[in-house]
């Protein structure tokens, strides 16, 4: 139990009247990859956002490292190691490229200072080109390693990617996913929601995938590569 | 005019615009910032004024006064933060301009009730008493210099706080998203609080200044705050530099103004207004 990163249980999740997660359990341990799959509105996103606190589940809880976070703030979960690269990115695109990555600076939870300023400029060469640029005027892609970098930033222990590569061209797709393997490499756990179901598995340990709220397959990412009639089944159009 | 007079002028003109940039530069940060619009903002100014005068003849000292009126209007601006500004942030503007209009009514009643309804005035202190002469007849009151020099080093240390600490690259980065920022380990509710009650020390500084010089009267803040409101729109809701910039523009029209269309005194910075806002409907500088 203790080496349990994130863990939450039978979440049911409403936004307004509608039910989105019916009776979600969810967890990572420490260093996990793991790929969390389904359709669109399936539950990927809110399922989420309720284990970050920004939506509130109306039942079931969520646990960072075995403290009982359902009900607290957003930004308790992510100083308990938690980071989170949104859909959309969520630059501040009136901050510099500098000010994005350096407004999130901050040591882990465990005191490790690993991912600075310095490290996520090798990593990412290209923002060390347009680092006085204002954070809106990169392209999809630079912000999205923005984004990446940011939340290396904060040395988090679990790093959640909700559709990572979405609307990038090819090339920055390939260095997107380069680059998660990284940090996946660095011992980092990462949650990975993306559209590519091939690379979502050849990268994570564990795959879940959600229908209409519900968790219909967890197990071994290698087995949902050798089972196309999961994928057909629960991912195709 | 000649130019000893016209000096006296200009210099005037500075103080009261860079008075004006205390109080218009909290109203454009809560503004901006977080939402909210506050219509008394002026009784903030009010309070800092009768905060000087009572403690004035407490301590028998403005300066002693200001000292101990700063850290008082900071816990005052950071309790209503708490109490009631809290749960505007998701409510509409209508909302927002009911209560902080209630508090007008509520601050101006509590002022006539505890320090009743009579004109004050509160003593320079002796350290800035003198005047500086300028030629044979005229001469400038020090203390008017000693104001726009604290409101130019507060325009500076705000500046510096907003654009060079990670304290305010996280406001600004709140102004367009909370959530993000949030999630990014910041507790934004503390830091809103904190924006909050900054604000409010702002005004309150301001009144505690003006106090010696404009005296300390009931209905001062609703004043203030109509001159602090075309600051805020003429500079760009939001933008620390673009109120700076503002209210010096509206300090020089005002004066000018009064100087060379005696008869249509108080229109020039409404005129002034219009101008600015027929070339930039979003005021000088757009929020940033």
């Amino acid at each position: 139990m203790a080496e349990m990163l994130l863990e939450a249980r039978d979440l049911h999740t409403y936004y307004g009247s509608s039910h989105i997660l019916h009776g979600v359990s969810f967890s990572i341990r420490k260093g996990e990859a793991l790929g969390l799959m389904g359709r669109n509105g399936m539950g990927k996103t809110t399922l989420i956002r309720s284990m970050l606190g920004l939506v509130r589940p109306r039942h079931g809880t969520v646990r960072v490292n075995g403290d009982d976070m359902t009900r607290a703030k957003p930004h308790r979960i992510a100083l308990a190691g938690v980071a989170y690269v949104p859909e959309g990115r969520g630059i501040f695109p009136n901050l510099s490229v500098r000010e994005n990555l350096v407004m999130a600076a901050r040591a882990g939870v465990d005191g490790r200072r690993e991912w600075t300023f310095e490290r996520v400029m090798e990593t990412f060469p290209r923002l060390g080109e347009r680092i006085d640029n204002g954070g809106g005027q990169l392209s999809g892609g630079e912000q999205q390693m923005l984004t990446i970098g940011r939340a290396l930033m904060t040395n988090p222990d679990l790093l959640i990617l909700d559709e990572a590569t979405e609307g990038l061209a090819p090339l920055m797709v390939k260095e997107i996913w380069k680059v998660i393997r990284t940090i996946r490499d660095t011992g980092i756990a990462t949650v990975v929601v993306d559209k590519n179901h091939s690379a979502v598995t050849a990268l994570t340990n564990r795959s879940v995938i959600l229908v209409k709220g519900e968790v219909v397959f967890d197990g071994p990412s290698e087995q949902v590569r050798q089972e196309p009639a999961l994928i057909r089944k629960h991912l195709g159009v | 005019m000649d130019f000893t007079s016209f000096l006296i002028q200009i210099l005037n003109a500075l103080q009261y615009g860079l008075l004006l940039f205390l109080v218009a530069s909290g109203l454009t940060l809560v503004f901006g910032i977080m939402g909210i619009i506050n219509l008394a903002h002026g009784s903030f100014y009010m309070i800092g004024a009768y905060l000087a005068f009572a403690l004035t003849s407490l301590t028998g000292n403005l300066m002693l006064a200001i000292v101990l009126g700063i850290p008082l209007a900071f816990g005052f601006g950071a309790l209503l933060e708490k109490l009631l500004f809290v749960h505007l942030y998701k409510r509409d503007h209508l909302q927002q301009v009911l209560l902080t209009y209630g508090l007008i009514l509520i601050f101006e009643e509590l002022r006539s009730l505890t320090v009743g309804d009579d004109v004050h005035g509160v003593a320079i202190p002796d350290l800035f008493s003198a005047s500086i002469a300028l030629s044979d007849n005229l001469s400038y009151p020090v203390y008017r210099l000693v104001i726009s020099v604290v409101c130019i080093a507060l325009a500076v240390g705000l500046w510096w706080l907003m654009q060079r600490t990670r304290l305010g690259m996280m406001i600004r980065a709140g102004s367009f998203n909370r959530e993000m920022v949030q999630s990014l380990g910041v507790n934004i509710d503390l830091l809103y609080r904190t924006v909050f009650a900054l604000g409010v020390a702002l005004a309150a500084l301001a009144g505690m200044l003006a106090a010696p010089i404009s005296s300390v009267y009931p209905g001062m803040g609703g004043n203030v705050l109509i001159i602090s409101f075309v600051v805020v729109v003429i500079g760009g809701i939001g933008s620390v530099w673009g109120a700076l910039v503002a209210a010096l523009l509206v300090g020089f029209a005002d004066t000018f103004g009064t100087i060379l269309l005696p008869e249509l005194a108080g229109l020039a910075v409404y005129l002034l207004m219009a101008v600015v806002l027929l070339w930039r409907p979003e005021g000088i500088f757009r929020k940033g």
